[in-house]
């Protein structure tokens, strides 16, 4: 069972919000001693999705959160907007597909440099995604 | 050479050399992009070195910068090729799915002006 060791709740309204949540990621994971490798994929995965919130969902927020397990650190974040949501998630999830100025590779590329990631979202109720990495030991 | 974004331009030889060491959000993209095809016009330039050693992620909106600025400068006859991607940056890319395949790239800049070199040599464009 992880157990949440810390968190911090941020803004995402403008493009310099989205590199602020970046960087507090990135700063959190060089702390908790992911390699460099871990740390690329999970501040990439914030900037795609924290550029997703604010982009396709009109702005919103993130929730990072530092978990432990006992032997491993995590680090989980949570985006959340009131946007227009998503009606078609299989075609998204499949990549290719692109509603805006992204290439579509957003959502597909995030889900495959973390170890979790959940999406709810429907239309007309905004898009929430989590995602989660670990440190390997 | 005057700029109106925030990131150098300067000239080595007959190429440009440019060195991203800030987060390109749009308006900075933008300028820089306009930036590097003003300097392309005036100085005739048929190369262009853009290292991004300083760039400590690349997500796929940065990507598609670059590899758009890249074929910009291809319309004004400049040959561009991309240097100094972090081996971080390029296993996130590929595990992305993105493909980095219209832009030519190099380990470091002193590759990237060798092979700038090579290309005038052979006489192409």
């Amino acid at each position: 069972m992880a157990d949440v060791v810390q968190r911090w709740e941020m803004p995402i309204r403008t493009e310099d919000d989205v590199i602020l949540v970046r960087r507090k990621a990135r700063m959190l994971a060089q702390e908790r001693g992911f390699d460099a490798f871990a740390t690329a994929a999970l501040t990439t995965a914030a900037s795609e999705l924290g550029r997703n919130a604010l982009v396709h969902g009109g702005g919103g927020g993130a929730l990072i959160e530092h978990l432990a397990d006992g032997t491993r650190s995590g680090i989980r974040i949570t985006f959340v907007d009131r946007g227009p949501g998503i009606a078609d998630m299989a075609r998204v999830l499949a990549g290719g597909y692109s509603t805006a100025r992204s290439l579509g590779l957003g959502l597909s590329g995030t889900r495959r440099l973390v170890e979790e990631f959940d999406i709810e979202s429907a239309p007309g109720a905004g898009t929430k995604v989590v995602i989660c990495k670990w440190t390997r030991y | 050479m005057s700029q109106r974004g925030n990131i150098p331009i300067l000239r080595v030889g007959s190429n440009l050399l440019t060195t991203i060491h800030i987060d390109l959000h749009d308006t900075i993209a933008e300028a820089f992009q306009e930036d590097v095809l003003v300097a392309i016009k005036n100085t005739g330039a048929k190369g262009l070195v853009i290292d991004i050693t300083g760039l400590e992620e690349v997500d796929t909106y940065v990507a598609r910068i670059l590899a758009d600025t890249g074929r910009m400068a291809a319309l004004m006859g400049a040959h561009t090729i991309l240097v100094g991607m972090r081996a971080e940056v390029a296993a996130t890319l590929v595990r992305m799915g993105f493909a980095m395949d219209t832009v030519e790239t190099a380990l470091d800049v002193d590759d990237g002006l060798a092979m700038l070199q090579a290309r005038k040599a052979l006489g192409r464009k």
